[in-house]
């Protein structure tokens, strides 16, 4: 009695995974809090899906640098088609690999405030790193590195560490790409007003939330998300007069890919307007390509594309090991 | 013991196989990481910074734990009172809290913006900043202080009563006891448990630099992961385990020399009545050492507590989901820890050959950076197999081994006294085998094993670091979703799963402790 039904279930399984092997599988590896549940992963995995007759998984590996690891970990055997999450501080030593392939398209329309002429690599969506701070506990609000530095000691601030945070190491390129070579002298500076140094933004921003400091090191678009989610206004980003440093976060192509064509499809649709419309209220960053509604309601435009700062990925990776040294050296007096 | 003829049995090799198992998890994966690197790797002035910093923040956290912990176990152990039961659970709770959580919960009462900086403002005075080696033993003590308290009360509870009565009969004071019995028993247990925390503490890195105010604070763990994920630097991260496991053997075998277990012979195993402490000094001193360590232990419980019962509602799906998970994860985690730690403690205890390199196995964990376990296992599984598809199984047996340690610290003398109690009695009857385990040395161990299996299970809820590379997208466990919680902005929800996180854990304990302690012999 029991034998046919067992044939008849095994049968079902086999069939459905059958059915579910015809499609073909895309898969994307990616960070942490792209694919949790209020990220932008469900959506983008749905969109994507009604278009493309695929299954798109998802892997998710920590962050940014941690991804870039974990494709370095795997080689050319990796599954992965398509990485989505490296940013312009990464490309660089990510291109070096040999892993990825070029995109071979133009950015003609974009909402960047940069030129983007990357052969390997596409942006997706942007922001600017910035000193996060809670309005009503804060009346004077430094408007530059040094005006920061000459604050009294009482003056806190906490900042990720470049070792294990994609923030962390924005900031030394901030600080470098607005001072260059004076960059020893302003760690000197913000040295003692740096109340720590934690491992990831989490930490930080949650120990800024529970107001051990008076800034946090996060992103221009931090504020909008307590103004649209929790309709908070008390926070807001202090606006430096030396620019601010651009995170351009980006995707690019395995080349080692046994789907690249619909890896392709995946690039070209990360640049249209369904996944762009996503982004947003999603990974709280600015889309690379503006939807044609523009902004959510209640989204703060950026800043001014004159106060742009980025180095390019080949100076960021030249310059990183330097910056480093620095800012180690100024923070372990 | 060596006239005692050994029985070649799967019981008596089993020990080995346990120890073969850890030898491959911790420095197999060691040997891979090397391999898969590219060429050789020299350690900079940075690094040696870093290992003097993380000597010294290890040392001064491990004496300060033991130096606290020995009073408050004593207290706990000559004291009854209502609730006891409890405190000694919760005594279990800051040592499994995932490390954001704990270092939340502990800046809410001794941060810059804290209780007490509060009631410093209140007062006058300034705010505490704890930021820099203050903060970081702080967090080292309050993470440990339990962990080592539970073993010196475990200690004091196998003096067997008769003795305390025999004492009371000769007229001994408090300061005779003490040495003629409890400085046996804590020369022990003391080394061990020093160096226990010394490893724990050795291996820290989040709670290091968050609390430690900066670079100053880097520890080898933060430079190994520097050298994957900043340089990719395989070798060198290599290098930098292997200097890991060479400090870890040396303070292991420093303890080995110092200890000297005490023989106590056997009792009749009922609680002890202390005549010898009645006086209303002492009373007074060990009320007042119980509520200062109760206070400093709970206080960042209770601010877990009710931050977290708002956000409790607000808890997505995904969440439940991800807790069912990992509660899953740590029962397996219980099993496995239980079953590696009964076979390495039956064939130490009966005095097995190369019992000292079995019994080092059981720690070699405890050396091992979760960095390159993690990366080691991925490099060795990637060719074969998904990762994703083995996450759970494999953060359920890396769990298991990184809980190994402490179980067998509860598990060994318990053990071994089983055997000395009633080893050669098992012998004349010739009971060998699972006869032998069950009628012999379970009842004897029960309260232990539970204590072990609850503490591993506690753990494996709480612990994220190792297998985040196996990380499977769709079966986070519940950790790893409060990190993305916090990741996204969810504070209040990540302060729900942490509630919910740290109550589960605790459940878990409780039912294995208790149940281990249920009706047992002892």
């Amino acid at each position: 009695m029991k034998t046919p039904l067992l044939a008849a279930g095994l049968a079902l399984v086999l069939a459905s995974t059958a059915s579910a092997q015809e499609k073909p599988i895309l898969n994307v590896y990616t960070y942490d809090s792209f694919v949790a549940d209020w990220g932008p992963g469900p959506a983008v995995e749905k969109a994507f899906e009604t278009i493309c007759a695929c299954d798109l998984q998802f892997t998710a590996a920590g962050d940014g640098a941690a991804l870039l690891a974990r494709v370095q970990l795997e080689g050319a055997r990796t599954k992965a088609d398509i990485v989505l999450g490296l940013d312009t501080n990464l490309t660089a030593k990510a291109a070096a690999t040999g892993l990825f392939a070029p995109h071979g398209r133009w950015m003609d329309e974009n909402n960047l405030p940069i030129q983007w002429d990357d052969t390997h690599f596409l942006p997706y969506d942007w922001g600017y790193f910035a000193f996060v701070y809670d309005t009503t506990k804060l009346s004077r609000v430094p408007y530059n590195f040094e005006l920061l530095a000459s604050a009294p000691d009482s003056f806190k601030i906490i900042v990720q560490d470049p070792r294990s945070s994609t923030p962390g190491l924005g900031l030394l390129m901030w600080v470098k790409a607005a001072y260059g070579d004076r960059a020893p002298e302003i760690w000197a500076g913000l040295a003692p007003h740096i109340l720590t140094v934690t491992k990831g933004w989490s930490e930080a921003y949650g120990m800024f939330l529970e107001g051990e400091a008076d800034m946090v090191l996060s992103y221009t678009t931090s504020p909008t998300y307590h103004q649209i989610a929790e309709q908070d206004n008390t926070k807001a980003a202090a606006i430096f007069e030396e620019g601010h440093y651009l995170q351009i976060e980006v995707a690019g192509k395995l080349a080692a890919s046994d789907q690249p064509e619909l890896a392709d499809r995946f690039l070209e649709f990360m640049l249209s307007e369904s996944f762009q419309s996503i982004i947003p209220t999603t990974n709280w960053m600015y889309p690379a390509v503006l939807p044609k509604a523009g902004l959510p309601e209640g989204f703060n435009p950026p800043i001014a594309p004159s106060k742009a700062l980025l180095m390019s990925p080949s100076d960021a990776l030249a310059i990183r090991d330097t910056a480093l040294d620095e800012w180690l050296t100024a923070l372990s007096k | 013991m060596a006239y005692r003829a050994q029985q070649i049995t799967l019981w008596g090799v089993s020990g080995y196989g346990a120890a073969a198992f850890l030898v491959a998890l911790s420095l197999g994966t060691l040997l891979v990481v090397a391999r898969a690197s590219a060429g050789g790797a020299g350690l900079g002035s940075a690094d040696f910074a870093a290992l003097r910093f993380t000597l010294l923040q290890a040392l001064v956290s491990a004496c300060l734990s033991v130096a606290l912990a020995v009073p408050v176990a004593r207290a706990l152990a000559r004291r009854n009172f209502k609730g006891r039961t409890w405190l000694i659970t919760l005594l279990g709770a800051p040592f499994i809290l995932p490390v954001i959580v704990a270092v939340l919960g502990l800046l809410t009462v001794y941060g810059r913006a804290g209780w007490l900086s509060d009631a410093f403002v209140w007062a006058g005075l300034e705010r505490m900043n704890i930021y820099g080696f203050s903060g970081v033993v702080l967090a080292h003590v309050f993470f440990n202080l339990p962990l080592a308290t539970r073993l010196f009360l475990q200690g004091w509870q196998a003096i067997p009563s008769e003795h305390f009565r025999l004492a009371a009969g000769l007229g001994m004071s408090s300061r005779d006891i003490t040495r003629h019995l409890e400085y046996p028993m804590l020369r022990g247990i003391l080394p061990g448990t020093f160096a226990t925390i010394f490893l724990i503490c050795i291996t820290s890195f989040a709670v290091a630099l968050t609390l430690g105010g900066g670079p100053r604070a880097t520890t080898i763990e933060l430079a190994i992961y520097q050298a994957f994920r900043f340089d990719f630097d395989l070798a060198k991260a290599a290098v930098l385990a292997l200097l890991q496991f060479a400090i870890c053997a040396a303070a292991a075998i420093f303890a080995w020399r110092l200890s000297r277990p005490a023989t106590f012979g056997s009792g009749f195993d009922a609680p002890p009545q202390r005549w010898d402490c009645t006086g209303i000094s002492t009373r007074l001193a060990d009320i007042l050492l119980l509520t200062l360590a109760t206070l400093f232990l709970a206080a960042p419980l209770v601010v877990i507590l009710f931050k977290g019962l708002s956000g409790l509602s607000e808890l997505p799906v995904p969440v439940f989901q991800a807790a069912i998970r990992s509660i899953l994860v740590a029962l397996c985690s219980a099993c496995i820890t239980l079953g590696l730690a009964l076979a390495l403690a039956q064939t130490i205890a009966r005095g097995a050959r190369f019992g000292g390199f079995l019994e080092a196995s059981g720690y070699l964990s405890l050396a091992a950076s979760p960095m390159v376990i993690g990366s080691g296992l991925f490099i060795a599984v990637f060719p074969f197999i998904d990762p994703a598809l083995i996450a759970l199984p494999i953060t359920a047996l890396v769990n298991a081994a990184l809980s190994l340690p402490f179980a067998l610290r509860a598990l060994i003398p318990v053990v071994r006294k089983a055997e000395q109690d009633f080893g050669q009695l098992a012998d004349t009857l010739n009971m060998q085998g699972w006869q032998r385990f069950r009628l012999m040395t379970w009842p004897r161990i029960r309260p232990a094993a539970g204590f072990a299996a609850g503490l591993a299970a506690a753990l494996s809820m709480g612990d994220l670091g190792v297998v985040a590379l196996f990380a499977d997208p769709d079966a986070a466990t519940l950790p790893l979703m409060l990190y993305r919680l916090m990741g996204s902005y969810q504070m209040e929800a990540a302060n729900g799963a942490a509630l919910l996180l740290v109550a589960l854990s605790l459940l878990l304990f409780w039912v294995f402790d208790r149940g281990g302690r249920m009706n047992a012999a002892s």
